[in-house]
């Protein structure tokens, strides 16, 4: 077989040097190294696989099997993976051999040996699995999957129930493998954006339950587990966020502009955090005052009552909670479902019948709606927070580099204004962030790690970077770490926004990272500067040519920012040019940018 | 062999502008590439020199410099646009045009320039070549504009005498076409010309007036038509008067080196007046206008540009050597000059009607800049107006507009819309405003130290406080406000000129003469509104109490002694 850098994985030098080589080999040699490079894949996917190392390979030991446990985690935004490290760390201490992967990192085809499996994986979009579930997600519906009678599992998934498709990877999984034959563990738990309870529950479950089996088998050796990783964890978590300090709010956009885009920078002096370019904060926002006491006066309740926010049962007064820990800005089905008993109106029970309506209804009201359109109420407040989702952190690409600003995180916040329903509304985020909060106060933050949107360890390797809109933060953090580090490989940029003289973003940047070299080309799309719209996907395909050029040279390709219209034309448009420019039929050219996927050259951080 | 126009040598080094110059080949520069480049909404310096020559620059909305960059953005850069009007003339159609790309590239105002030009400010540099391609369509161009060229050609719109009008237009128009740029660059750039460069070509071919390296300086030429002096003949380096007899044009009286520019604490730079030196027929005009520039051209400081005017060129040889000179140059010597008398310098307002039976209606504009504005829309009535209008427009050197050559048929009509839209000859305003001139300053001029047409408005209505209770509403005094010393609105020769220092802070002058042949003196040095409006009072109060019969403002503070009378800018600053 001819190897091109179309049909295979391999760059054009490897391929030259491939095709040299293998046509030469005996019989002998061809088997001893298929077997030689099959041995080191394995053991170097074990130790890429992120936070816990494994150092044993799985056994086929029948002895064993009650004590080996894989997890497989599938994230978008690292709350799966969150979560996932957390609990190899504790069922590793409990004496189990954890087996953690990716699922893109994951073998497809040892599916068939595991005999324990936990999946956590979360939904995306509109009922779509996160990019690196989507070559496990696809393996395992596909008519390729096996048999997998002897699989004990169990299934956590984590959504946003204001979506339409909620949990849905999860359920799909979950399905599918009952459809193969395993067997669940403990049945499948979806969680909501509030999600930490919910999965404890779960892991609780599952732990007694393996701790059961384990019980009836032989002890086992304590594995040992990379714990150089977990010790660097910083005390300031997700569950104990750091207050930072904001420094500097300023508008990015200039006057005359359509959009607001705020540029934040925080001080983390003291927080201990390690982050990464491509690295995302979360922040939990605050809701509105104004909304929760517009709230708390039409229900007619005393803003001081303690009421309880947390199944443990710890108080605060009513308005504190319903600015600092419940969601009242979106709702959801399961809100209304529960909320129906509350009312003796009729209307909303009717509502709930068709879903047509219902999310029609749903979209751009808030709770203060809700009570207006539905009185009389009746419910006590501290029955009512109990139907509340717990407010959710908003994760956001950090928008610099640590070696660049040590003590800081910029962020670039896009700020979300409408009209709807009789009333101006904003995103509870972008209301903390361009009104509420001035300079001196704090926010709640913590890191959120994202391994599937990372600078490529060599730093030769070209970057193609398209980030529209508040999409570029990230390529700002890359760009400046790369100037940090003197970085010799060659960057380009995909940059678009509504008008030039507004919004480009950091355009005072950009100039000078042209400049000086850090960045080697910059292409721009301006949508409402003309009459035809232009957008980035337009000026890639006007550089198709040096595009694919790039990508022959190893090239890694990064997308963030809009997920529904932006990333999807990217994609297409990278589909195209590998068509046109690699002479390749449509099936192929989506092969391979799969592959690229795969391999970490295609990294997209879309929302 | 290429032929060459030889410099006489100079000392000191040139200035960047000439290195800039020379290295441009013909005005080229790097300015078809730069302006494609889609990084910057900004041209490099070098070719920012080198567009002047293109009727443009780039400027920047000051008011939004400190928060763009805050914001990190670089600065809003835009680019004004300025586009040749011999004399100020331009047809209904070509005010349409105007009106258009003001309102389609631009800032969706226009602005009259004090040398009856048309300004429009806030072009994207995408958007320039599709502005200057209308405007060539229209038969109008930005070339010469700016840059060390001759500017455009002013003249008299002389509503009176049609006749006397047209001719003298005809020169004008004459000037500016002989004197224009030859290169090809200006096709090429912005009109999709083809690239001619014919290396055989020798330099006397391709710019036989200015060689390669141009002036060393703006050159600036208008004619004036006594008794009306609104072009400011003093004002110019080469400036004409006509001269009649029985309503017949024999000839100009010909006056050299006036300037307005100078720096701020630099007295080796001087506002300066013209002087006459003599007298030609209308048939040697334009050989006296070249042999003037070529002077200008061999001899003018090509080092410190501060000092390259052709005044400082004359001031430095003597108004004796510059006569000699150009009578070498001549071949033929020049006649005495002939007698004249300005009364004015200001603009008549209202219907007059000319001696060819046409009306002709001058309105006033304040500070030249026409827009719509929620009680006065003068942009849409005059857009109005060029619909039906069949005659023509005049820009006025005070940045007023006429709407000239209406027949008997047409005037009921326009007087409609003149009434509909509220436009007005400045009859409600006091003779002070309708004789007030502000230069463009913030937010676009580069060069602005101090604010002008947007702060004189107001500065006047305080003014205007005091002349009503002095009792002088009618009685006409030249008032002018530049932002910097370059006096673009002539202040140095008003009756009260303010040249702004620094934000809110002038130097105010007094004592220039009501008809535009004397200069002003520093009165009162850095001073903001409080002390401006505590000078004036007095003063006014004692003119309107003490003054002559017909004794203008600026005669009557020389008599009593407030400033000394300066005939010559050598004096300016003593």
């Amino acid at each position: 077989m001819q190897f091109h850098v179309m049909n295979s994985p391999f760059n054009q030098e490897q391929v030259d040097l491939l095709n040299q080589l293998l046509p030469v080999l005996s019989t002998r040699q061809r088997i001893w190294l298929g077997g030689y490079l099959s041995a080191v894949q394995d053991t170097e996917l074990d130790h890429s696989s992120g936070g816990v190392a494994l150092l044993e390979k799985p056994t086929s030991n029948d002895k064993d099997v009650n004590q080996e446990l894989t997890i497989l985690y599938g994230s978008q935004t690292g709350n799966s993976q969150g979560l996932a490290e957390e609990f190899s760390e504790k069922l590793a201490r409990d004496g189990l051999k954890i087996n953690l992967f990716s699922m893109s990192n994951f073998k497809l085809n040892t599916l068939k040996k595991i005999e324990n499996l936990l999946i956590i994986v979360s939904t995306h979009g509109e009922g779509e699995p996160p990019d690196n579930a989507i070559p496990f997600y696809e393996f395992l519906l596909s008519h390729r999957a096996p048999k997998l009678e002897k699989l004990n599992f169990s299934v956590l998934s984590l959504g946003d129930s204001s979506y339409e498709f909620f949990c849905q990877t999860g359920k799909e999984i979950d399905q599918r493998l009952l459809e193969l034959g395993a067997n669940q563990i403990c049945p499948r738990v979806d969680c909501d954006l509030d999600f930490d309870e919910l999965a404890t529950d779960w892991f609780n479950r599952i732990e007694a339950k393996l701790n059961e089996q384990r019980n009836q088998a032989t002890p086992q050796v304590e594995q040992s587990v990379n714990h150089s990783t977990i010790s660097n964890q910083p005390v300031y978590s997700r569950k104990n966020p750091f207050q930072a300090e904001i420094l500097e709010n300023i508008n990015l956009n200039g006057r005359g502009s359509n959009k607001e885009t705020r540029h934040l920078v925080l001080s983390i002096e003291g927080a201990n955090f390690h982050f990464e370019p491509g690295d995302c904060l979360g922040i939990y926002p605050e809701n509105p005052p104004e909304l929760v006491d517009q709230l708390i006066e039409k229900m007619n309740w005393d803003k001081e009552e303690p009421v309880p926010i947390n199944k443990q049962g710890d108080l605060l007064p009513l308005r504190d909670a319903l600015i600092s820990e419940f969601e009242i800005t979106v709702l959801t089905k399961p809100l209304l479902q529960k909320m129906a008993a509350f009312t003796t109106d009729s209307r909303l029970e009717e509502r709930l019948r068709s879903d047509q309506e219902l999310s029609a209804y749903l979209y751009g009201r808030d709770l203060l709606d809700l009570v207006e359109d539905f009185s009389p109420w009746q419910v006590e407040a501290s029955e009512f927070v109990k139907v509340l989702r717990k407010i959710p952190a908003r994760l956001y690409s950090i928008a610099s580099s640590l070696r660049a600003n040590p003590e800081e995180i910029h962020l670039t916040i896009g700020t979300v204004r409408y009209h709807a329903h009789g009333r101006d509304r904003m995103g509870v985020c972008s209301y903390e962030c361009a009104e509420n909060k001035q300079i001196g106060e704090h926010l709640s933050v913590y890191i959120q790690q994202n391994d599937n949107f990372k600078l490529p360890a060599d730093p030769k390797t070209p970057l193609i970077m398209i980030g529209p809109g508040t999409g570029v933060a990230p390529f700002r953090a890359f760009l400046e770490e790369r100037e940090e580090l003197n970085c010799e490989g060659e960057t380009w940029l995909f940059f678009g926004d509504q008008h030039y003289v507004t919004d480009f973003l950091y355009q005072i940047e950009w100039q000078q990272w042209l400049d000086n070299g850090t960045l080697t080309r910059i292409d721009l799309a301006f949508s409402r500067d003309s009459e035809e719209k232009i957008y980035v996907q337009h000026r890639m395909i006007e550089n198709s040519k040096a595009i694919y050029e790039w990508i022959c040279k190893g090239a890694v390709i990064y997308v963030c920012g809009d997920e529904k219209h932006m990333a999807t034309d990217v994609h297409q448009t990278l589909i195209t040019i590998l068509e046109q420019e690699g002479g390749i039929s449509q099936l192929e050219a989506e092969e391979y940018l799969m592959e690229m996927q795969k391999e970490k050259r295609y990294q997209r951080d879309v929302y | 062999m290429t032929k060459r126009i030889t410099l006489p040598p100079q000392s000191g080094t040139p200035s960047d502008v000439e290195r800039i110059k020379d290295e441009s080949n013909y005005l080229r520069g790097s300015l078809a590439e730069t302006l494609e480049n889609p990084i910057s909404a900004g041209i490099p310096d070098d070719d920012n020199r080198l567009m002047k020559f293109h009727g443009s620059y780039l400027q920047d909305d000051r008011d939004l410099r400190n928060e763009r960059r805050r914001q990190k953005l670089e600065p809003a850069y835009q680019f004004m646009v300025r586009v040749r009007a011999p004399g100020g003339v331009a047809s209904s159609e070509q005010w349409l045009v105007m009106d258009k790309l003001a309102n389609k590239y631009g800032n969706g105002t226009l602005r009259l320039t004090t040398r009856q030009a048309f300004q429009m400010h806030g072009i994207l540099k995408w958007n320039m070549k599709k502005s200057i391609q209308e405007i060539n369509k229209a038969l109008m161009d930005t070339l010469a504009a700016c840059g060390d060229v001759n500017r455009n050609v002013m003249c008299n719109p002389n509503p009176y005498q049609s006749e006397i009008h047209s001719e003298v237009y005809h020169w004008a128009q004459k000037l500016s076409a002989d004197l224009s740029p030859q290169t090809n660059a200006y096709h090429e750039i912005w009109l999709d010309g083809k690239k001619v460069v014919d290396s055989k070509k020798t330099e006397e071919e391709t710019e036989p007036l200015y060689g390669k390296l141009y002036l060393p300086r703006k050159f600036k030429i208008g004619i004036a038509v006594p008794p009306n002096n609104d072009i400011d003949v003093f004002s110019q380096d080469l400036g004409f008067i006509a001269i009649t007899k029985k309503d017949q044009l024999i000839g100009f009286n010909i006056s050299v080196g006036g300037g307005m520019g100078m720096t701020h604490g630099d007295t080796a730079t001087y506002p300066q007046i013209g002087r006459v030196i003599g007298f030609c027929r209308p048939d040697q005009l334009l050989d006296v206008a070249k042999k003037v520039i070529t002077i200008q051209r061999d001899y003018g400081n090509r080092s410190i540009r501060k000092n390259a005017r052709f005044k400082y060129t004359i001031d430095k040889r003597g108004l004796d050597w510059l006569i000699k000179e150009l009578n070498d140059r001549l071949g033929w010597e020049l006649a005495e000059a002939h007698d004249y008398q300005f009364d004015h310098n200001g603009d008549r307002y209202g219907w007059i009607k000319g001696n060819n039976n046409h009306w002709h209606f001058t309105l006033f504009i304040q500070n030249g800049r026409i827009k719509d504005q929620a009680d006065y829309p003068l942009m849409t009535g005059l857009r109005e107006i060029a619909k039906i209008h069949t005659g023509d427009f005049r820009l006025t050197p005070n940045q007023n507009l006429m709407i000239s050559n209406v027949t008997d048929d047409k005037k009921q009509e326009i007087e409609k819309l003149i009434k509909q839209y509220m436009i007005t000859a400045g009859e409600q305003h006091s003779a002070l405003r309708r004789n007030s001139m502000a230069c463009v300053a913030f937010p676009t001029c580069g060069l602005a130290m101090a604010e002008a047409e947007r702060y004189l408005p107001s500065l006047i209505d305080k003014i205007e406080l005091i002349i009503d209770e002095a009792g002088l509403r009618e009685q006409e005094i030249v008032i002018r406000m530049s932002g910097c010393p370059n006096g673009c609105s002539r202040p140095a020769l008003a009756e009260i000129g303010f040249i702004g220092k620094g934000p809110g802070k002038y130097n105010m002058y007094l004592g220039g003469s009501f008809v535009g042949d004397r200069l002003s003196k520093l009165y009162k040095e850095n001073i903001g509104e409080e002390e401006i409006l505590a000078s004036l009072k007095p003063l006014l109060f004692q003119y309107a109490k003490e003054k002559e019969e017909n004794e203008h403002f600026g005669d009557f503070v020389i008599r009593v002694g407030h400033v000394k009378a300066v005939r010559s800018g050598l004096d300016f600053h003593d």
